[in-house]
């Protein structure tokens, strides 16, 4: 579909956000992905996320791997630097391009393939050094582009399109970003927008690194009975821990919890994020109790979604690597440059 | 029995010594004491892929006329490994010195009657003084550094002089480092006396010079070079790359006011990263490198090929050592000449550069931002271990304050809102070169999607075979930009009209020199060109083309260069013959000149007949 041009005529009623900006100027170009598709749920999503916080959609960088899900960020944020890499290799890019200039918000689009395969290596480390960010996963435990192969996350004895089992133990991102140290992780499906945005809202005001496992059903590949990434299937077997809203300082109040069972959590900015517990007893602020609770819940095939966990005093890699305020990006030969005096120096210490 | 050596400023010392049981440091003392009495000298470790225990040599080249690589041959042998001893003995000059430790008695069938033996009960001495294990270990070392001294003619004020500078954070140490020389002096100057030939006498040959190793160079080159992004991955010969790098942005890279760090330095989980890393900093703006080897270099080709593709300007540093697989670690060679030129799958050619020591590799990591911001492309600096690892006497480092870093070609807002066209793959200026844009420019111009996959000048997705061949051919004609913005080669003509020339790069250059200089007094002439760059420019086919032979001297075994410049110079691959050293160490004026001379000799022999 790259030769359906979206027309530029735009609605003159079309509501705008408080830079003025409306939701056409978030999006990007037609999707080329299959009809149905889950990702275009979460491009859609993330459309509605950057909408709603009122981001300059420039200072956005968005970066991914290859595959599917890595095909995406063409079709959101048009007025964002991307770049497409390799397969399995985002988080490294991205890692550089935040050292490179700690102002921008970095967007990391991956799928199961090239986040649990070929750059599970990157996926884990990038996150254990704590580079800001949200990386998301498009998680539909297939091989969509090669047609069709299991991925590493598709759930033991579930079936391919063909016919076959995997046997193979599948790999949980969300646990493993947990184990190695993010300080946000979610879970979300990618038929449950009103779950997905507030999420990639709330991830794009932390401080630290994100990680958000989206289940998006494939629906040329994996979405058949017997597969545990159907719609059909995610549906039957979604338990959310908790349903999210971002407060903005200014907003009223409209919605009525019944007592005890919301917790509103202060983010960085000044707007909040209300949690309406729908599990009572999980704490998301406790990652040991997390991690525990994600494995019970797997183990009983139910597929936890909400906000897992939020480290509320979070720190990035930036902090660790102490770091000046100003973009290393932005500075030149004044501030860089040791110059003349300091070389004679270093010359006169080698002789 | 032969004549004893004697010699005065120009002779070959190589200690043979245990890893790990600190002689390193003792020996570069020694090294560095014949400096301060400003006798140039070039010195080699020849260490093994260990932390204790295996062999390892350091290699002194005493030389007062100023060569500075390895001449061959050893006058004096310094044996402190009875696990090395059959091959140290063997190695020695006939007529050249062998000292060793006399404590254990050693079977005379172990000697040779053609060298000078010098024995000195080191153990003896060391145990009746000191008791402690680990002193007594590293105070041997010292004891004959003092001996050494004494028989060289070194003067001890120089020493002391040395172990104060050395100690000078712990001055516990400098009393009793300086009785230990002593120890080792009295004990020759009492036994010794006469027996040996080989003296160091005072002389003006250093200069102004420094004494420093290329890995250090590099990794200030760096830091002078304005990059703010490193991300590496340890190995060796370069992992002292990135240390230096770090090192020295502490010392200068800190801000005063804030305490807060002008640089970023990753440690990345494998090289992949590491390049993934410097890629996304250098598309994001940032000067960025990583420091590598063979090895890593070979994990790197999917990225350097996106590099090279979507153009991005990283700066990989490659030490080189020897390879295949893993080769050998901790020798050196320069193999990595078709892995780099070549790197990745596709159409692809990358920018390398040749240094030929630790000034140039300062210059070449300081310049190599400048070209990959021009050229928007990956640029490797071609290092190897023998330039990295060594400390080697260069001329100071030099800068211009005035120098201002070569950004290349970046649009900026101002630019956008002037209504300039924006394609970030269009050849606006002849020159093959587009223009960027920094993520974060602008709110509604100049955002481009980068991409490994084929794109059309526009920075669109294509699979049209024409708006993909286009965006390859500019890629061809940048190249041919670069080789008027690399380095260029030098080239010089002999005294004499000659039809011989020779070819040679890197860490070959100070061995080539003392070679040319020994052919040059047999009669033979030859005119040289010292590559310092890929791609070749004009003027080294011309080079080629204007002689009948060239000697191509590379330290690998295929003759990686004769490849590159048979593939990309039109000349006639007949012309060359080539001269390889690949046993891992460093390459030698006597194989140079014995390669030579005899390939010369016998096609004048044959002409003749």
């Amino acid at each position: 579909m790259t030769y359906i041009v979206k027309p530029k005529l735009r609605h003159p009623a079309l509501p705008v956000n408080k830079l003025g900006f409306t939701h056409r100027d978030y999006e990007g170009t037609v999707s080329t992905l299959c009809a149905g598709c889950g990702h275009d749920s979460i491009s859609a999503a993330i459309i509605q996320a950057c909408f709603e916080l009122a981001i300059e959609p420039h200072r956005v960088a968005k970066l991914s791997g290859i595959g599917c899900s890595s095909k995406t960020p063409t079709y959101f944020l048009g007025q964002s630097h991307g770049f497409n890499s390799v397969h399995g290799r985002m988080p490294s890019v991205l890692t550089g391009a935040n050292m490179a200039n700690k102002e921008l918000i970095y967007l990391g689009v991956s799928g199961d393939g090239d986040s649990a395969s070929i750059g599970l290596g990157q996926f884990v480390h990038c996150i254990r050094r704590g580079v800001n960010m949200v990386y998301i996963c498009e998680n539909n435990g297939v091989y969509g582009l090669t047609k069709g192969q299991f991925s590493a996350t598709a759930d033991k004895g579930s079936k391919s399109k063909g016919g076959a089992s995997n046997m193979d133990t599948p790999l949980d991102l969300a646990s493993m970003a947990l184990m190695v140290g993010a300080s946000f992780v979610g879970r979300s499906f990618s038929g449950d927008k009103e779950q997905m945005v507030p999420l990639i809202m709330a991830a794009m005001r932390h401080p630290g690194p994100c990680f958000i496992d989206i289940v998006s059903p494939c629906v040329a590949f994996n979405n058949h009975a017997g597969s545990t990434k159907a719609y059909d299937f995610v549906r039957a077997h979604n338990e959310a821990v908790n349903r999210l809203d971002i407060m903005e300082p200014r907003d009223p109040i409209t919605v009525e919890y019944a007592p005890g069972t919301t917790e509103e959590v202060a983010l960085h900015d000044g707007s909040s994020l209300r949690l309406a517990k729908l599990d009572a007893n999980y704490d998301p602020s406790d990652r040991i109790m997390a991690m525990a609770y994600l494995q019970a819940k797997a183990a009983r095939n139910e597929l936890v979604t909400g906000l897992i966990y939020m480290d509320r005093h979070a720190t990035d890699m930036h902090a660790n690597l102490n770091t000046v305020d100003a973009p290393l990006n932005g500075l030149g030969e004044k501030e860089l440059c040791p110059g003349t005096k300091a070389l004679d120096a270093f010359n006169a210490s080698h002789r | 029995m032969p004549t004893p050596v004697k010699s005065i400023n120009d002779f070959v010392v190589k200690f043979a010594n245990v890893n790990g049981s600190g002689s390193a440091s003792a020996n570069e003392m020694f090294a560095r004491s014949l400096l301060r009495m400003g006798v140039p000298v070039a010195s080699r470790n020849i260490f093994p892929s260990n932390i204790q225990g295996l062999p390892t040599w350091y290699e002194v080249r005493v030389s007062g006329h100023g060569w500075l690589g390895r001449r061959g041959g050893v006058d004096l042998m310094v044996a402190m490994n009875p696990q090395t001893w059959d091959k140290d003995v063997a190695s020695v000059d006939p007529g050249g010195y062998l000292f060793y430790d006399s404590s254990r008695p050693i079977p005379a069938s172990k000697f040779r009657d053609d060298i000078n033996v010098i024995r000195m009960p080191l153990t003896e001495i060391c145990n009746a003084t000191y008791s402690d294990p680990r002193q007594r270990q590293l105070f041997k070392n010292i004891i004959y550094v003092g001996a050494l001294a004494q028989l060289l003619g070194i003067e001890p004020d120089v020493l002391e002089t040395l172990i104060g500078e050395q100690y000078k954070s712990k001055p516990a140490l400098i009393a009793p480092n300086h009785q230990a020389l002593h120890m080792g002096h009295d004990y020759a100057r009492d036994n010794l006396a006469g027996a040996c030939g080989l003296k160091v006498e005072r002389a003006d040959g250093v200069k102004d010079r420094i004494f420093v190793n290329g890995n250090d160079a590099a990794g200030l080159g760096c830091v002078y070079g304005g990059a703010t992004v490193a991300a590496w991955y340890p190995i060796t010969p370069s992992t002292s790359v990135a240390e230096a790098f770090g090192k020295h942005c502490k010392k200068y890279r800190v801000d005063a006011a804030t305490g807060k760090n002008k640089f970023a330095i990753v440690q990345a989980e494998d090289e992949i990263s590491a390049i993934g890393a410097v890629i996304g900093a250098a598309w994001n703006g940032a000067r960025a490198f990583t420091a590598t080897s063979g090895p890593g270099v070979s994990l790197m080709q999917e990225f350097l090929g996106l590099a090279y593709f979507a153009e991005i300007p990283v700066v990989l540093i490659d030490v080189q050592r020897g390879g295949p697989s893993t080769g050998m670690p901790t020798r050196t060679q320069q193999a990595d000449l078709i892995l780099a030129a070549y790197a990745s799958h596709g159409d692809t050619k990358h920018v390398m550069l040749f240094p030929q020591d630790p000034k140039e590799m300062f210059e070449f990591a300081a310049q190599s931002f400048d070209l990959a911001e021009r050229l928007q492309t990956p640029i490797f600096v071609m290092e190897d271990l023998d330039i990295g690892m060594n400390e080697w006497l260069c001329e100071p480092f030099a800068w211009d304050d005035a120098r201002k870093y070569d950004r290349g070609k970046i649009m900026t807002a101002a630019d956008l809102d002037a209504g300039k066209l924006f394609g970030r793959y269009l050849d606006v200026d002849g020159d093959a070169i587009g223009y960027r844009t920094l993520p974060g420019t602008h709110p509604s111009k100049g955002a481009y999607f980068t991409r490994g996959s084929s794109h059309d000048k526009m920075a669109k997705y294509t699979e049209e075979g024409d708006a993909y061949q286009e965006v390859m051919q500019r890629l061809l004609r940048k190249f041919e930009t670069a080789k008027s913005l690399v380095p260029a080669p030098v080239i010089h003509q002999a005294a004499e009209k000659t039809g011989y020339g020779v070819i040679y790069f890197g860490s070959t250059a100070p061995a080539m020199d003392e070679a040319l200089a020994a052919l040059e007094a047999k009669g033979l002439h030859l005119n040289t060109l010292r590559l310092r760059a890929f791609p070749f420019s004009e003027a080294v086919s011309d080079f080629i083309n204007a002689h009948e032979q060239i000697f191509l001297v590379e330290q690998n075994r295929d003759a990686q260069m004769r490849m590159l410049l048979v593939n990309e110079c039109s000349v006639d691959p007949a012309r060359f013959i080539s001269i390889l050293n690949y046993d891992g160490t460093p390459i030698t004026a006597r194989f140079i000149i014995s390669q030579i001379a005899g390939r010369m000799t016998m096609t004048s022999r044959e002409a003749a007949e």
